[in-house]
């Protein structure tokens, strides 16, 4: 009986802990979010964020669908957020409650899977390519083949990140589809590509930045931002920009349609668009951002690092990622599964 | 033989208190476990969505994909290896666990029950600390010690037993590691409470009768603790089926388990059917197992002392 | 019993296994812990000796947040698991076995039989159904639904409880079947009533099953991920979920640096817990 009586009062206590906080509730990637941002935030409106983490945009999808999450912002990648517009998820944006939204950059304004930013406002953006240590590999590094075709030096020493969207699409370039394809023939020699140059991969896993730093892997599909710190780490690492195309993407806040603090939500979305602030959320997790005049902010390391500006003649061979239709995404996970047996 | 209106009286109120026991449990486990299975049984017969969750269209598709599964580019539904491949896989690895931790876990269980009755506390405690760190990082940490310049490669190389750091991570050598490590304290923790409870006096009776230890082994202890040992095959054998963070992070991604696998198709896989008619089967499975094996262990083990 | 040089308990290479054992599990834990005193990034690599993981651990809100969370949940959930495990075990336990039986037993286990992410998309559901009804069921109950269990970590504690049980039971059960029935018939024959049999006789000698199952339902619930990650709601994150986060961005020494904390406060703890109920022996 004690024992019931004392978990009950536990039970009540902990409502204390969680509600105190309930001000701001911002769902985003783990470990993306500047914490003296927040305090800047805090310090300029009284408002108290809490983040609450999630690793993968299905995760967050399911979360937020299944109803009751509690949560007033989120930050979908690029190809979801139509996903989450068409589900009724997010909110059209309020513009009037937005006096910034006039600092989005030009070239991040008017994006195929947001035109004009009705949905979402930017966080970061970057880019996915191919990070080699050059002190083992002193080829090409800017193209596909360094994970598709492994050349010699790095056999059994690269890793590919096991993110399906990224790799099939860099797979689908390098045969000369392209993503999101229901074209067969190129589709199967993707696949045929993939499943051949699997055995000399190492593993398929996260923890580049570890485990290019101390060199347990030699070279890595890989974010440009989490590059750029390995680099920091191993001044040997660059990063490839694969020619035959690479994904861009970029990370967006959104405002969930049954949020309980859309006024705080608004007041986040108008801070985070004020140049010196957003430059804040770059240096953090060393990505770009979509603000413009932020780069007079920006960290030093950042404003020439070329991971971050991307080199003129790779420019044209990065694009967004389509959201695949049913049909592709099947394909998609088809080719994932065989490739993960 | 008839048993008397008191017998049958006592036998069905000993029944009617064993279900008033189970009461709270089996509530509890309804509401929380078993209940909402009976949501994925009927996820399991319904179609994918477009971006994942189910739409309510009634399909076996699910069940079908679990065997078969169509050929991406011609249509045709072939018997679909790769998932054999994966569940054979699983099934090994957690049968070899279960047998290894018993291995190493009977000697430990049975020296921590022999020492000094104040001693045994702490002993208990040193064992299961390791445990009561993180999951993940116990499992980083089991990476750190395996990895080419780790401290099992720096020893060996010291030593000279070999002259080339060896790879020992990103296979399933690494996942079996990993697996026994997590899984022990599953194994000891039953065994240790069968075996404290083992008089010491049978043991002295059986070398007065001139047995040899590994006699005594087999036929005086083996049959007593066996509660604790389905116990501990049970809480090992069963979790490491569906296991996935270690397999994961220890096989570098490049083996997948069963766990990985349904995982896989609630996250970028987006086909929910599949993965809960996939969780289904191995329910199934795995519990017919377990009667089996409960039924086969009891049939000469579960007599009542006294 | 005499000192003899031949000791009736030791059998051949259990000593030998059981020390290698202990230093087996040893090994990555001394790694994990010195690795937190390490001055440069790396988790792997030494750059020195410093203290700065445990400063950044100690000022992470976040972090100090999540520990609180996970601690509040592991405990209920242990009492919670292993009150309801014992009554079970009890239950199911040295009587003759009746219908339905097997049908407990099945159920209890159940949990173990479901990869973890079944039951978390199942119970993601389920609670995402009565957390969004709660508003219009209105009243106490839909008072309760929201305060208690969706913001208070009502749901969460529920979850972990009953997949706590199998690992609770299993223990208390090896315990009891083991267990000697004479002593409770002696006490039966000496006309104490089978409340005073229980409390007196059975409860003590089911102990340390008791206390085994409730130390495996902490650790269990204290490590768990999946589920916890699918049921948690806002602002409601706890370690290991928290952890789970950071994997995908970099790993550095904060993360050793905090398990070594947790690890020390937990092995203080529990240190003054065995030393108080000492005086027993």
């Amino acid at each position: 009986m004690k024992r019931l009586l004392t978990a009950t009062a536990f039970l009540m206590g902990t409502t204390g802990i969680a509600a105190a906080k309930g001000d701001l509730q911002l769902y985003n990637w783990g470990n993306y979010t500047s914490p003296e941002l927040l305090e800047k935030f805090k310090a300029e409106t009284g408002i108290t964020v809490t983040v609450t983490d999630y690793d993968s945009n299905d995760t967050a999808l399911a979360k937020v669908e299944a109803g009751g999450s509690g949560f007033d912002l989120v930050v979908p990648s690029a190809n979801f957020v139509q996903i989450w517009v068409e589900k009724g998820l997010i909110d059209t944006l309020d513009l009037a409650k937005i006096p910034n939204h006039g600092n989005i950059a030009p070239e991040w304004k008017d994006v195929v899977w947001d035109m004009g930013r009705t949905h979402t406002v930017p966080w970061q953006w970057g880019t996915t390519g191919i990070a080699v240590n050059t002190a083992v590999y002193k080829g090409d590094v800017n193209t596909s083949a360094v994970f598709l075709d492994v050349p010699e030096e790095l056999k059994g020493k690269i890793n590919v990140v096991p993110e399906m969207n990224d790799v099939l699409s860099l797979a689908l370039w390098y045969v000369g589809g392209e993503p999101c394809t229901e074209d067969t023939e190129m589709l199967k020699k993707a696949r045929d590509a993939l499943i051949a140059a699997k055995p000399d991969w190492i593993s398929m896993d996260y923890g580049v930045t570890e485990k290019m730093s101390n060199n347990d892997w030699a070279a890595s599909v890989n974010w440009n931002g989490s590059t750029m710190r390995v680099r920091l780490a191993n001044p040997d690492v660059v990063y490839g920009y694969p020619k035959e195309g690479y994904p861009v993407w970029m990370d967006s806040v959104a405002v969930l349609k049954d949020a309980p603090n859309k006024d705080n939500a608004y007041a986040f979305l108008n801070f985070i668009l004020v140049p010196e602030n957003a430059a804040m959320i770059s240096a953090f997790a060393r990505y770009a951002n979509g603000v413009a005049g932020s780069d007079a902010f920006m960290p030093e390391d950042m404003k020439t690092a070329p991971e971050v500006v991307v080199p003129e003649e790779f420019k044209a061979a990065g694009k967004f990622l389509p959201t695949c239709s049913p049909k592709a995404q099947e394909y998609y996970t088809a080719i994932w599964t065989e490739l993960q047996k | 033989m008839t048993q008397s209106p008191a017998e049958r009286l006592q036998i069905r109120r000993s029944a009617r208190n064993g279900w008033w026991l189970s009461t709270p449990a089996l509530v509890l486990l309804f509401v929380a476990a078993a209940g909402p299975l009976v949501i994925m049984l009927i996820y399991s017969f319904l179609t994918p969505g477009q971006y994942g969750n189910v739409v309510g269209v009634f399909s076996t598709d699910g069940w079908r994909g679990i065997i078969w599964s169509k050929d991406i580019f011609t249509d045709e539904y072939v018997l679909a290896d790769a998932h054999m491949t994966i569940f054979w896989r699983s099934l090994s690895l957690s049968m070899m666990t279960t047998i290894f931790t018993f291995i190493v876990g009977f000697p430990t269980a049975w020296f921590i029950a022999t020492r000094p009755p104040s001693q045994r506390a702490m002993w208990l405690f040193l064992i299961t600390i390791p445990f009561w760190t993180n999951l993940l990082i116990r499992t980083y940490a089991i990476n750190e010690v395996l990895r080419k310049e780790g401290l099992v490669n720096l020893v060996f190389l010291n030593l000279g037993i070999i002259d080339q750091p060896l790879e020992m991570l990103y296979g399933p050598f690494a996942i079996f590691v990993g697996m026994t490590y997590v899984y022990l304290p599953l194994m000891v923790l039953p065994l240790f409470a069968a075996i404290d409870r083992f008089d010491m006096k049978l043991l002295e009776a059986g070398y007065d009768l001139y047995a040899s230890r590994m006699q005594v082994l087999r036929r005086i202890i083996m049959p007593i603790v066996k509660p604790g040992i389905i116990a501990g095959s049970i809480l090992v054998f069963v979790p490491s089926l569906g296991a996935y963070v270690t397999p994961r992070v220890l096989g570098g991604g490049k083996q997948m388990m069963i766990g990985n696998f349904i995982e896989l198709q609630f996250g970028q896989g987006r086909n929910w059917p599949l993965g809960a008619a996939l969780s289904m089967a191995l329910l199934v499975v795995v519990m017919i197992a377990l009667l089996v094996y409960v039924r086969y262990a009891n049939k000469d083990g579960g007599k009542h002392h006294g | 019993m005499a000192r003899s040089s031949f000791s009736v308990a030791r059998l051949p290479g259990f000593a030998t296994t059981a020390v290698l054992v202990f230093f087996a599990l040893y090994l990555p834990i001394f790694t994990l812990v010195a690795y937190s005193f390490n001055a440069s990034q790396s988790v792997a690599v030494w750059g020195g000796f410093s203290l700065e993981w445990y400063a950044k651990a100690w000022d992470n809100q976040q972090v100090k947040d999540a520990t609180l969370r996970s601690l509040i949940i592991a405990v209920s959930a242990a009492l919670i698991a292993t009150t309801v495990a014992t009554m079970a075990a009890l239950g199911t336990t040295r009587r003759r076995e009746f219908k339905g039986q097997g049908f407990i037993y099945v159920m209890i286990n159940q949990p173990l039989m479901v990869p973890e992410i079944v039951t978390a998309v199942a119970l993601l559901i389920l609670f995402g159904i009565l957390k969004t009804n709660a508003a219009e069921i209105g009243g106490p109950i839909g008072y309760f639904v929201d305060t208690v269990m969706n913001k208070g970590l009502g749901f969460i504690i529920l979850a972990h409880s009953a997949f706590c049980i199998p690992f609770a039971y299993l223990p208390i059960r090896a315990r009891l079947e083991g267990m000697d029935l004479s002593l409770e018939t002696a006490a039966a024959d000496l006309y104490a009533t089978p409340w005073q049999t229980f409390r007196r006789i059975t409860l003590p000698l089911m102990a340390p099953g008791i206390v085994a199952g409730a130390m495996l339902a902490f650790v269990i619930s204290l490590d768990d991920v999946v589920i916890t990650e699918f049921v948690k709601g806002a602002g409601q994150d706890t370690l290991p979920t928290y952890m789970l986060g950071q994997l995908r961005r970099q790993l550095t020494p904060e993360i050793n640096a905090i398990s070594t904390m947790l690890l020390a406060v937990t092995v203080v703890l529990l240190t003054a817990f065995f030393l108080l109920t000492r005086k027993k022996d």
